[in-house]
């Protein structure tokens, strides 16, 4: 099991949860498990095609995905996986 | 001629003279340094106070804002007696008030495509404030085109983020976001609340990153993205890698200052409220209510909201659960739809129409025009 850190913007996708445990071996796996459970979230995540949208950074603990192994990413028990959604709030 | 400090300087920074970090070098060096403040609001406040405090010699603002009173819960920078004065001026005088020693330049302007380069070009430094997604790629790629750094907050509800984009060699703020979001897909600020201390700790930590670079000690968030999450109380940091194809010094992506609005999908020209024939006014509502007309009144806002202010007729079903709960509402009855300003009851009246609902209308205006119009009693937010 890896722990998936929800960013605020996309809790209401998770009835408000800001973790949420899933299993699988890589990030595409975890986050399928994700989409599955959470079905709402998935446009938020992926486009039509099913590829994850340009403006949504995924982190196996402080790594990007796009300098590892992008969605193939091995995820190791007890890894945290982060989204990280693009927030411009300032003021 | 060399800068130097009065003594009243001396007096005034000696706290910061004893660190020898920082020392009368250093102080000279805040003193010489020029920084640009976008935006005077909940990241700007703390951003600007501070800075005047710490003794940066020339600081400028943007912003063409004034100040309303839903700002004071945040933007400390700004008091009670400043409501309805432009942020800029109210925010100088707390800043003079500190420290008279400042030069402040004002650019009450909105930061354009146009304007950007003439006014970053005459700081070393930018720390971004803004609110909104062309704002901020803007800023970034003045930034990237002028080899100025670029101070990085930003805040949502109980979260915020921190970095330093924009340095010789480090990434930009492309490099973690390349594309924006499509607009709605995430709700903005202004939708989603934020909690009034939340930008007050972003916004000094983006000051320490300030005063570190113009110092030049210790290490700066260049290469990482500080996250902090208020309800929890944790930071945590992501490591942030510069595009693989920019060489040092040099951006293969920016090449110049574009239109930002286009980039982030949002129209030059606001859409009209799609008004239809069948739209009320808050005051055709009222009559119906005093006339005793048989209709249902339908509040959409989400039940936080009701608490704050509501009509005494409305039933309350939030948005987001109308199509679960259409059981609730007969489909020959007659339907008036209100929210806060008329946009979600909008979608509410369409949804209930492809629903089959053939009685159904929008109140424009919301119950923010309720109160202005009906019953100035009922509070606004």
């Amino acid at each position: 099991m890896a722990k998936i850190l929800i960013p605020t913007p996309l809790r209401q996708f998770t009835g408000g949860a800001d973790t949420i445990e899933a299993s699988g071996a890589t990030v595409g796996e975890l986050l399928a498990a994700l989409t599955t459970n959470h079905p709402d979230i998935k446009k938020n995540l992926f486009n039509d095609e099913g590829k994850l949208r340009s403006f949504v950074n995924i982190y196996v603990n402080d790594e990007d995905i796009r300098y590892l192994s992008k969605e193939a990413t091995e995820v190791a028990a007890g890894d945290t996986v982060s989204i990280i959604p693009s927030i411009a709030g300032g003021r | 001629m060399p800068t130097t400090l009065t003594n009243e300087e001396i007096q005034r920074y000696s706290r910061h003279l004893i660190l020898p970090e920082v020392g009368m070098e250093g102080q000279i060096k805040l003193k010489d340094a020029k920084v640009l403040l976008v935006g005077t609001g909940g990241l700007g406040a703390p951003l600007a106070l501070y800075l005047a405090a710490a003794g940066v010699g020339t600081i400028g603002l943007v912003d063409f804002d004034v100040v309303d009173a839903s700002n004071l819960q945040r933007q400390v920078i700004h008091g009670t007696k400043d409501i309805d004065r432009p942020k800029i001026d109210s925010a100088a005088d707390s800043m003079l008030d500190i420290n008279p020693n400042l030069k402040i330049v004002k650019h009450e302007v909105p930061l354009t495509s146009e304007n950007a380069k003439e006014i970053v070009e005459q700081y070393d430094m930018v720390a971004d404030g803004t609110d909104n997604c062309p704002t901020r790629y803007l800023v970034n790629d003045v930034c990237v085109l002028t080899g100025k750094p670029n101070i990085y907050g930003s805040i949502f509800r109980f979260e915020g983020q921190a970095s330093v984009f924009a340095t010789e060699d480090g990434p930009c703020y492309r490099c973690l976001y390349p594309e924006p979001p499509p607009p709605g897909l995430v709700p903005s600020c202004a939708e989603g609340g934020v909690l009034g201390i939340l930008p007050g700790v972003i916004g000094l930590i983006q000051a320490t990153e300030v005063v570190k670079m113009i110092l030049g000690i210790g290490q700066t968030l260049q290469g990482r993205l500080m996250l902090y999450d208020a309800l929890n109380m944790k930071f945590r940091e992501l490591k942030l890698r510069r595009n693989p194809d920019c060489p040092s010094g040099k951006c293969s992506v920016v090449k110049e200052l574009i239109d930002y609005k286009q980039f982030c999908g949002i129209p030059d020209v606001p859409p009209a409220p799609v008004a239809s024939a069948g739209d009320l006014e808050v005051t055709e509502v009222k009559s119906m209510i005093d006339s005793g007309e048989d209709f249902i009144l339908v509040d959409v806002r989400e039940p936080h909201e009701y608490q704050i202010a509501s009509i005494s007729k409305a039933t309350l079903i939030p948005l987001g659960q109308l199509p679960m709960r259409l059981s609730e509402l007969s489909k020959d009855s007659n339907i008036v739809c209100h929210c806060k300003s008329g946009v979600r009851s909008a979608k509410a009246v369409d949804l209930l129409k492809q629903s089959g609902y053939l009685r159904v209308r929008n109140m424009k205006g919301g119950i923010l025009g309720w109160s202005d119009k009906v019953d100035p009693s009922v509070p606004k937010y």
